[in-house]
């Protein structure tokens, strides 16, 4: 098994590999510990947002955080957002991105191993698995047995569990669509909208599937982040390694006490497979780094384990680097780099753009205007000779609270300005009352005498301002002659 | 094709179905389960629609289905529901004073939108998309109107029409003072430049001015007034402003006299309900020409 086998000799098989059923085992320590809080409060995010209340005033809704569909708006405490402004959203996702580099450049796959909801809730998935039909090789036993009515019972009470979570899965993914408590009510007493319970089902549907069929499939078939991550990483990355250099020659506990004893280097690494026992993905560390390894330092644990027990240092395995190895076997003391250009080049961009980000948010204009030339008649030859020219007026109204604006209009010479509905006013500067959160249409005519106008296009600016909250919103079009 | 015996193959694993071609032989991979029980499934799917639902054409008809559903029910279902959600709405348009409905930003916007898809499906074919008109259709967004522009005028013509079969129809023609011989052509073409002075627009050569005033106050004056400001009660257009239906050049003019003009609109009262005319109303009202 550990003789190297030149690449003529190696015996491929075939192109088309069948899963192999991954059976891990049960194991404590400190990695497990730290996924276990995690995923406490991973899921406690998930499932507990929708019930936080945040107050935005009367009429607006108070959950903190929201997808308001039908009225197309996204709540999030104080943020407020309007289908327009998505690209605040690309924003979030570019500063995911990074964030994810970051992490990939200082400890590997952190994500995958820690924070992915593929992991999250297939660690959930297994728990339930273990704890009802047994550790591993309970399972691995009951599974080569084939069906009794035990292992029915036993198959149908996991079933039904991973559904009910699935279950839950869907039901708080709908929370963040609807006022939660309503919703609650609603889908309690199946009065919730259809939909809801469409996006329920669909979402255990997934949930069940990807958590508790496909588990690392996922990860190795479906998931782009693995081979984006193999391309992004480099030497001084910490990964979870198995250390060659202080495990190798691997050996039985008796002949390598007795190498000692002879004063002969012998390897720590005692074959025990409890690695390979407890791996979520079913690899064996000790390969080396490889792209089904999702980092999740549950091998750690479960040699750390063992080598206590053998009385040997801890962190056979851990996080290290390859360059580590090289150095220890060199005999110089090992080198831990995470400040470096890379992380640094990372850090830098993600204060950028956080900081454009924040900046956009914080000076977004509560205030908007948006005007649409009548396109057909494009200009109107009144009467008396003079010109007019229609537009379609939106006013955007971002403030939590009603507002009046005055809207001026400059451009042609001696114009008038009328929205119609309203009276005309002998300012000219006709006054526009703006309900809270919320697009308002105008028509407005302009007319100008045809004396000073005759250019064929006149360029007019539309200003609207709110003096109390020193608000301006304006917007460039043309006035056109006939 | 040799003996049906499968042997086992080294490479993948498997066994083969025993056929052979050319000595090629063929993997034994039969469907997966999943495939086929779904496959099974549909069929036991398709049986139970065949009895809950409508399914099989019938020499005469179809069978029914023990659910007795039909999408024919169920569009005319959504008809009436979509009526009764338009219905709440432009029931209350429909009892409103038109003065009101311009005042009130909620039924304004209701009656601009509805009004104008209306217009598109109704007044466009003449009057054009943007009501913006053509030779002989006027222009809805100025502020001539041969008929009156105030609210109650607008609706009023839209509801009986000018020149239509309804007897509250809109009465009132250009005569053809041409064909009919009530004026010789030197005379129609010195009334012509008469009226187009009216509009300060340049008169032909060796035209006489008092001619024209004479021959204007004794044969248009009666319909278009002494002064040429027209009158609405019986469509007779202004003729001192810059607006002209059929054009304004000499020989349109002349034309015009000599043939006369009776454009029809028709009337759309008994086509479209009184709050749907009503919403138009409020739409051409709001194009801008509005009185």
């Amino acid at each position: 098994m550990n003789k190297p086998v030149a690449p003529e000799e190696f015996d491929y098989g075939p192109l088309y590999a069948a899963q192999k059923k991954v059976f891990p085992q049960k194991v404590s320590g400190r990695y497990r510990n730290v996924k276990w809080a995690l995923m406490a409060v991973c899921l406690g995010i998930y499932y507990l947002l929708p019930f936080v209340r945040w107050n935005r005033g009367p009429g607006a809704p108070d959950q903190a955080v929201l997808v308001d569909l039908p009225n197309s708006r996204f709540y999030f405490f104080f943020i407020e957002l309007w289908p327009q402004e998505v690209y605040f959203f690309t924003g979030l996702l570019i500063l995911a991105a990074l964030t994810l580099f970051l992490m990939n450049a200082v400890g590997g796959r952190v994500w995958c191993g820690y924070l992915c909801p593929q992991t999250v809730w297939t660690d959930l998935f297994f728990a339930v698995e273990r704890l009802i039909e047994g550790d591993r090789r309970e399972r691995m036993k009951k599974e080569a047995e084939g069906l009794t009515l035990q292992r029915f019972v036993e198959l149908t009470m996991k079933h039904s569990i991973w559904l009910l979570i699935a279950w839950w899965t869907g039901g708080a993914w709908v929370l963040y669509f609807n006022d939660a408590p309503t919703l609650v009510r609603e889908l309690v007493t199946f009065q919730a909208p259809t939909l809801a319970y469409i996006w329920i089902a669909i979402l255990t549907a997934t949930t069940y599937t990807l958590a508790g069929w496909m588990r690392e499939q996922v990860c190795l078939y479906m998931c782009p982040w693995p081979r984006i991550q193999a391309a992004l990483t480099d030497e001084w990355a910490l990964n979870v390694t198995y250390k060659t250099d202080r495990g190798e020659q691997r050996t039985s506990l008796k002949k390598a006490a007795e190498l000692r004893a002879l004063g002969q280097p012998a390897g720590d690494c005692i074959d025990c497979h409890q690695c390979v026992n407890v791996c979520p993905v079913g690899i064996d560390i000790r390969n080396g780094l490889q792209m089904d390894c999702i980092q999740c330092g549950l091998c750690i644990d479960a040699c750390d384990g063992v080598m206590t027990r053998i009385g040997r240092p801890t962190r056979l395995i851990g996080y290290d680097t390859d360059i580590n190895i090289a150095r220890r076997k060199a005999g110089k003391p090992e080198i831990t780099r995470i400040i470096r250009p890379r992380t640094i080049v990372y850090t830098g961009l993600i204060a950028v753009v956080g900081a454009v980000m924040l900046y956009a948010l914080l000076n977004r204009s509560l205030l908007d205007i948006n005007v649409l030339h009548d396109r057909n008649p494009v200009a109107v030859r009144l009467s008396d000779g003079s010109i007019r020219n229609a537009y379609t007026v939106r006013l955007l109204n971002k403030r939590g609270a009603g507002r009046v604006v005055t809207l001026d209009v400059n451009g042609p010479v001696n114009a008038t300005v009328h929205v119609v509905g309203m009276d005309a006013v002998s300012s000219g500067r006709p006054e526009i009352v703006l309900g809270r959160d919320q697009t308002t249409e105008l028509r407005v005519l302009v007319t100008a005498p045809a004396a000073g106008n005759s250019e064929k296009s006149l360029p007019l600016v539309m200003r609207v301002t709110d003096a109390v909250h020193g608000d301006m919103a304006s917007a460039t079009d043309h006035f056109v002659a006939p | 094709m040799s003996d049906h015996e499968g042997e086992f193959d080294k490479a993948t694993g498997k066994t083969t179905t025993g056929h052979s071609w050319d000595g090629i032989k063929e993997l034994n991979t039969p469907l997966p389960r999943w495939w086929v029980m779904t496959f099974y499934l549909t069929i036991v799917w398709a049986i139970g629609y065949w009895v809950v639902y409508p399914t099989w054409p019938m020499i005469w008809g179809h069978s029914k289905g023990v659910a007795g559903y039909s999408s024919r029910a169920d569009v005319a279902v959504d008809l009436a529901n979509l009526e009764k959600i338009r219905g709440g709405k432009m029931a209350v348009l429909g009892a409103a004073p038109l003065a009101e409905i311009e005042k009130d930003p909620a039924l304004l916007a209701l009656g601009r939108a509805r009004g104008r898809v209306v217009f598109g499906d109704n007044c466009a074919p003449c009057h054009g998309t943007g009501a913006a008109g053509a030779k002989g259709f006027p222009n809805l967004n100025d502020d001539d109107w041969l008929w009156g522009g105030t609210l109650e005028q607008i609706e009023k013509t839209i509801q009986f029409g000018a020149r239509s079969a309804h007897a509250e129809s809109h009465e009132g023609a250009m005569l053809a003072f041409g064909r009919d011989g009530m004026l010789k052509k030197p005379e129609i073409e010195t009334v012509a430049n008469y009226v187009r002075s009216l509009s300060r627009l340049p008169t032909a050569k060796g035209y006489d001015a008092n001619i024209g005033q004479k021959l204007f106050a004794d044969n248009c004056a009666s319909c278009h007034g002494d002064a040429g400001k027209g009158n609405p009660d019986i469509g007779a257009p202004n003729l001192t402003d810059n607006i002209w239906l059929y054009g304004s050049d000499e020989a349109t003019i002349v034309e015009t006299i000599t043939n006369g003009r009776s454009g029809v609109m028709p009337a759309w009262i008994g086509r479209l309900d009184l709050a749907t005319i009503k919403a138009l109303t409020v739409y051409v009202h709001s194009l801008g020409g509005g009185q």
